[in-house]
């Protein structure tokens, strides 16, 4: 007996063939050449995520020409604090040697950002201070050299 | 991007409590509400039709090609609200071409085109198959050869032939059922895995959304067999409504049992995220969750489909009885579907204050784009009862397999 | 039988003709698809990650004890990274929780900490009080990377959690899977963006930078293979603990001094 096949599958298996395989073909020329190298991802996404620029140096950087900051500021308590907690993103001025390029803090309130009383900071943590009542109307820095805190200045 | 700003400053003027920073804005608003609602109704619309072919519920025949004209209408609009949400649309071929296996998002792409392509379309072709060929050879002009394609070139219609159509068409529809309830269950599985979210992480939120589904479906499918009669000014036949009725009722118990058991469970169990969800429940989704969904969406049309399956009675009350259930079962179902998505993003995940929901009107991700793709099926139902009619089908007679 | 409009002579050549064209279509179909497969293999079998042992594995600690809310972490973060500076995204924020006598917690993160902290209760009502830094934990079993669709974020193989800007569709599973709350969708690239342990600097040999400016080295970073780290060796001197362990995340940022209240 002759197997019979309806005639609706023959044509039915070529329509869905022509269609896997035009699929197939697309998928080949889009998937990303790099796809798959380390893992479900775009291998050049590594180097993609290495590109931006800096913007903060890293202390090592200021310390090539402010050897005397560095000397300075080794002495005293703020010496575990790098310049650009302060200084803010140093990277433009290292190219540069702008002053215009990188912050000058001057204000009684930045200090206050790390040494105003709050109950939340541990009192061995840091050294806090009233800012309201110490020495009101006064920049703090005009005591207190911010590279060498504990050496005050007298006016 | 300076209005979003402006809104998101008006958000977080309106936070309640602690909520982490990046929380203030919603990910997914109203299209991805509309989305699980538009697949629903295309589970619910194919399992409807599945009944009369594979269940063989005579008397369901006259929706038979209705529900399956519906799913399709609905199915082929489907993907658009997600396309229109992505934040990089042009990019959404990525998803079919390197799908991340242990993304359930990622097999929407094949569960999708396997649904359409060889469930659905296959079934609707084995059925108008015999249909086509004949009005292949009846019309002229343009219409002959939009014919002549569609039946890709099979023009046999000798009987054994289709009665091999049927036979088709009926394994089609077997292999259909379990993959409707996978398209749509895949949904909320989506939702139900997700850890970080404990309004959202239960095993029993894919069953939940397929039920919830199933009843959308049934509804859609009553309220467009009633007004289709009514524009081709056919009488509603009782009998389908009353079948429809006793499906969409148990249906209904089932959903509502569902839901109630993920209530009642996290309820009892109280764990870390319950005070926060008590909250959400009883502030920021109270209007949504008891009276939309519960009361006005579930109680209500199970109390109405109770009575009408014990008490026959008036015919002419007995049609509008129907069709206020059909209404208020979908005005739920979208509400379940609301609570769901907007009421897991409103709190925070440090379980500790809330966010708010502004819809915008306008936009890609607006209010209006989401009416226009929950509008859009019905154009294309039109168009489609326009393209192969079903009272228009020719006849074959009854085998006796 | 298909109907045959074309006398038997040319038939002939038509076939023969016909059947060439075929042939080499599908041949070259064929070898088309035959190598994609090949490829989509390839990614199958790297699936499973190779894991080098050359490279760094880096974990981050963070000491609530010496932590003091100065917010300066949040700050340069916006600073070094393209993130916009209106109150709403951060990859990086600080919190300040107030546990008070009657038991109740408030958590507060203005601007994510960049501006600095003030103390909102007096001191009187105050039981205990303390700052937690956020940040990615990048996770090694990271619930963001097994959500993504389309290989868009992805741990890379020194175990920073990374984000594929030219690949992100935007579809926002990853912010929601993260529970931690560090993913958000960039406002002007619209797509998925987050902390990536500043690779850029990494690779340069630099420290991340919310890490170069704290002023108290409540921070930390390294190399969790290497035996000798700072890192290593103040996780085997202190008591650390992760945010959200019963989620089984793998995150890799742990914190010494870590209070029941946090979140």
């Amino acid at each position: 007996m002759k197997l019979y096949i309806p005639p609706q599958l023959p044509r039915l298996a070529l329509a869905f063939a022509i269609f896997i395989s035009l699929f197939l073909i697309a998928r080949h020329y889009l998937v990303p050449p790099s796809f798959g190298q380390y893992g479900h991802y775009r291998g050049d996404a590594l180097a993609d995520n290495a590109l931006p620029e800096i913007h903060y140096a890293g202390q090592n950087a200021c310390f090539d020409c402010h050897q005397d900051i560095q000397d300075l500021k080794a002495a005293d308590v703020h010496n575990s604090i790098h310049c650009e907690t302060c200084h803010g993103p140093g990277q433009k001025h290292v190219g540069s040697a702008e002053a215009a390029d990188i912050l000058k803090p001057t204000g009684r309130e930045f200090c206050g950002r790390c040494h105003s009383m709050n109950a939340a900071r541990q009192k061995n943590a840091i050294f806090q201070i009233d800012i309201n009542k110490h020495n009101t109307g006064k920049n703090c820095i005009e005591c207190h050299n911010p590279h060498s805190p504990w050496e005050t200045i007298m006016k | 991007m300076e209005q979003h700003f402006k809104d998101l400053y008006d958000i977080l003027a309106h936070s309640q409590g602690y909520i982490f920073p990046n929380e203030i804005d919603l990910q997914w608003g109203i299209l991805i509400v509309i989305y699980p609602f538009i697949t629903g109704l295309v589970a619910g619309a194919f399992i409807l039709a599945s009944l009369e072919r594979v269940f063989k519920v005579k008397i369901l025949k006259p929706t038979y090609q209705l529900a399956l004209l519906t799913a399709l209408a609905f199915l082929l609009v489907a993907t658009m609200p997600l396309i229109s949400h992505l934040s990089q649309p042009q990019r959404a071929y990525e998803i079919m071409i390197t799908p991340h296996s242990s993304s359930a998002m990622a097999i929407f792409g094949f569960v999708y085109l396997w649904y359409l392509m060889v469930v659905l379309l296959l079934e609707i072709w084995f059925d108008y198959r015999h249909s086509m060929v004949v009005w292949s050879n009846e019309r002229k002009g343009i219409m002959k050869w939009v014919y002549k394609i569609l039946t890709l070139g099979v023009n046999d219609i000798s009987p054994r032939t289709v009665k091999w159509d049927k036979k088709l068409g009926y394994i089609i529809t077997v292999i259909g059922i379990p993959s409707a309830f996978i398209l749509h269950g895949y949904v909320g599985f989506i939702f139900g895995s997700i850890k970080a979210n404990p309004w959202w992480s239960t095993p029993l939120m894919p069953i939940i959304f397929l039920f919830s589904a199933m009843v959308s479906g049934i509804s859609m499918v009553m309220l467009i067999y009633m007004v289709i009669s009514y524009i081709r000014k056919k009488a509603i036949e009782v009998d389908v409504l009353n079948s429809i009725g006793k499906y969409l009722f148990f249906v209904l118990i089932l959903d509502f049992t569902l839901e109630g058991l993920d209530q009642i469970h996290r309820i009892y169990e109280a764990n870390e995220s319950f005070e926060i969800i008590k909250m959400l429940v009883s502030s920021k989704l109270y209007i949504t969750l008891f009276f939309s969904q519960g009361l006005f969406g579930t109680i209500i049309p199970l109390i109405t489909l109770a009575f009408l399956q014990f008490y026959k009675h008036h015919i002419k009350l007995r049609k509008t009885m129907y069709f206020i259930v059909g209404i208020l079962v979908l005005i739920g179902v979208y509400s379940m579907r609301w609570n769901v998505v907007i009421g897991g993003q409103l709190f925070s995940k440090s379980f500790s204050g809330f966010t708010s929901f502004k819809v915008g009107l306008i936009g890609l991700d607006g209010t209006m784009m989401a009416a226009f793709w929950l509008l859009l099926p019905f154009a294309i139902l039109v168009f489609l009862l326009w393209l192969l009619p079903p009272w228009k089908m020719v006849e074959e007679p009854e085998d006796d397999e | 039988m298909p109907q045959s409009t074309f006398t038997m002579g040319n038939n002939n050549e038509m076939m023969s003709s016909r059947r060439k064209f075929l042939k080499s279509a599908t041949l070259l179909a064929g070898a088309t698809i035959g190598y994609s497969w090949l490829k989509s293999s390839q990614i199958l079998l790297f699936a499973a990650e190779p894991k080098d042992e050359t490279l760094p594995w880096y974990g981050i600690v963070i000491d609530i004890e010496k932590c003091i809310g100065c917010g300066n972490c949040a700050k340069s973060c916006k600073n070094e990274n393209d993130v916009p500076k209106e109150p709403f995204f951060f990859r990086n924020w600080v919190e300040q929780y107030t546990v008070k006598n009657d038991g109740s917690v408030i958590i507060e993160s203005p601007n994510g900490g960049i501006d600095g902290f003030k103390q909102s209760v007096p001191d009187e009502d105050i039981f205990k009080s303390f700052f937690v830094p956020k940040m990615c934990n990048h996770c090694y079993k990271s619930p963001c990377t097994q959500v993504c669709p389309v290989g868009a974020t992805f741990e890379s193989p020194e175990g920073v959690v990374l984000i594929d800007e030219k690949y992100c569709i935007g579809c926002r599973y990853c912010v929601q899977a993260c529970p931690y709350g560090c993913r958000f969708i960039h406002p002007v690239k619209n797509v998925a963006n987050k902390c990536t342990l500043c690779y850029h600097r990494l690779k340069k040999g630099l420290a991340p930078a919310c890490m170069e400016v704290c002023p108290t080295g409540a921070r930390m970073y390294g190399n969790l293979r290497d035996k000798n780290s700072d890192i290593v060796k103040f996780l085997k001197e202190h008591t650390t603990q992760v945010l959200r362990p019963n989620l089984n995340t793998g995150s890799k940022l742990y914190y010494n001094a870590l209070s029941s209240e946090a979140r």
